[in-house]
């Protein structure tokens, strides 16, 4: 992927750029009134926009959708498929489990595993990066990355403790 | 009919007509600045249709009008955005500041107008108009363009650089000794950064107290701050508009897209009304005798924009195509040339400044977005939104 390059815009906000394959350059402006602006510019003249886009909230969120959907889940499963012994997987916590409003400290599934939870998805809601004084519910499910025996054992101390 | 409902009916069709103006304006897809400018030239002493009950009152309306230009100015940048930017942009900035300086000084000296109506003059050539560029860059989409950060940063420069020489000329046009007015310019450069640097620690404190859910809260709150502050600021000689410009400053965090919302509608009437006045009280009859020098100097001052904008886009590594547009985009002034020129009111040896200012905004304000429109080429161009 190629590196998306961030300049700020004093008195009109963030620019997010990067160059695609066939040399143009491709990015958004964020405008401080929350306005996204999509443009593109030729390999040509790699300065000057020759299409600019105003989006909506709603315009951004289809376009995103339309393109294929978040970066970062496509990234992880990149990182699934590159990295040998290392797994990533998403184990739903189902009505059983010991450790339902326990944190996930209280699981102790680090110490115990060596598998780090990255995430926890709770009906739409993604929970990135959740610290270990976070409470786990039934029906959230833990995005997980460790090796593939870690990740077992995780699923066992979910469900028997 | 009374003194209270002529004020209404003169105050109301100066307003009117201003709509009008606007509308017209949006209608060219031009800067409506030159045309309220004319409209005051024309309603003004010696103009079309002199107006006399309402005058007091559009002068108050005026000097809201500069409080709010400069509030809104403040508000559109951080604290931290100005420090980073000054580092980064010092020498384009300051490259800037001598080529465009320098030709208003010296005509105001060829013109025998002695240093401090000169300085005058060197303000008024100096400043780009952030607001006509700002408008410029969105329609013609060149807000992604590379060269956008470097035109931008050259605008934060300049207005940290009006905010030291708006107190500075206030305290000069105040005369007095020598001693005096140096004393008056270190108190407010020391008031400036002390201002700046309060901004950069406190974060979104500030932005937090003054606002609130209500908008009528936070419009309130907002005002009167502004006011006390701008006044305050005036007490001391620093000039209102600093005043309000650091209150803008200072204000930052998510309260500010909230501000930008409540505060446009104001500022874009008061901001009207001023440069209304400031046509108003400038003799129409005056501007033939300084039209020859006003179009000189835009000639030489539109070069030397260029001149700065290339040199700088090109020291940021951009192309020849767009060093040329951010030299044609820095080309336009006005409001901020307005402002200069409206503080050297009383200023002796300045009585013609206020024609020249006039005659040479309402030329740069229309010939510089005009270039560069013309340096867009808008067939390989699909803006859609």
């Amino acid at each position: 992927m190629p590196k998306i390059e961030e300049t700020s815009l004093p008195g009109v906000g963030l620019r997010l750029d990067f160059t695609a394959e066939d040399g143009s350059r491709i990015g958004v402006v964020h405008h401080r009134t929350g306005r996204r602006e999509l443009f593109v510019c030729t390999a040509e003249d790699p300065d000057a926009a020759v299409v600019s886009l105003n989006l909506s909230d709603e315009d951004s969120h289809a376009l995103s959708e339309a393109l294929g959907g978040s970066t970062v889940i496509a990234n992880l499963m990149d990182l699934q498929q590159r990295v040998k012994g290392l797994a990533i997987d998403w184990l739903s916590v189902d009505g059983e489990t010991p450790y339902a409003g326990k944190t996930i400290g209280d699981a102790r599934i680090r110490t115990r595993t060596g598998v780090s939870v990255v995430a926890v998805i709770r009906g739409d809601q993604p929970h990135p990066a959740p610290g270990p004084d976070f409470r786990i519910e039934t029906s959230d499910t833990l995005v997980v990355v460790g090796t593939p025996e870690g990740i077992k054992s995780v699923h066992e101390i979910l469900t028997a403790g | 009919m009374d003194h209270g409902a002529l004020l209404l009916v003169e105050l109301g069709a100066v307003v009117l007509v201003l709509g009008i103006l606007a509308r017209l304006a949006s209608r060219l897809a031009i800067s409506p600045i030159p045309l309220y400018l004319l409209a005051g030239l024309a309603i003004g002493e010696g103009g079309l249709v002199p107006v006399v009950t309402s005058e007091e009152f559009i002068e108050v309306g005026a000097e809201l009008g500069v409080i709010f230009l400069l509030l809104m100015l403040g508000l559109e940048y951080s604290a931290r955005e100005l420090v980073v930017g000054i580092r980064s942009v010092a020498p384009a900035g300051l490259v800037d500041l001598a080529l465009n300086f320098s030709p208003g000084f010296v005509a105001g000296l060829l013109l025998g107008w002695g240093i401090v109506p000169s300085l005058f003059l060197g303000g008024v050539t100096y400043i780009s108009s952030t607001g006509v560029i700002a408008k410029l860059l969105n329609d013609l989409g060149w807000t992604g363009n590379r060269e956008t950060p470097v035109v931008l940063s050259i605008l934060v420069f300049e207005d940290l650089a009006m905010a030291i020489l708006l107190p500075t000329l206030a305290a000069l046009a105040l005369g007095g000794s020598t001693a005096g007015a140096i004393l008056t310019v270190g108190i407010a450069i020391g008031i400036m950064t002390a201002a700046i640097a309060f901004a950069y620690r406190q974060g979104d404190l500030l932005g937090e107290l003054v606002f609130h859910r209500s908008d009528e809260v936070s419009l309130l709150s907002v005002f009167g701050l502004t006011l006390v502050i701008a006044g305050l600021a005036e007490g001391v000689s620093i000039s209102a508009a600093v005043g309000a410009f650091l209150v803008g400053i200072s204000l930052s965090g998510e309260a500010v897209a909230r501000a930008d919302a409540l505060l446009t509608p104001l500022r874009d009437l008061f901001a009207a009304v001023f440069f209304v006045f400031f046509g108003l009280s400038t003799d129409p009859g005056e501007i033939p005798g300084v039209l020859l020098v006003a179009v000189l100097l835009g000639v030489v001052t539109a070069a030397t924009k260029i001149i700065g904008g290339r040199w700088a886009a090109r020291r940021n590594g951009i192309g020849p195509a767009g060093q040329r547009r951010a030299g044609l985009i820095l080309m336009a002034r006005g409001e901020f040339s307005i402002i200069i020129a409206g503080l050297a009111a009383g200023v002796d040896g300045a009585e013609e400044l206020p024609a020249l200012a006039a005659a040479y905004v309402l030329l740069m304000a229309v010939t510089g977005p005009l270039a560069a429109k013309l340096a867009d080429p808008g067939r390989r161009r699909a803006t859609v939104g």
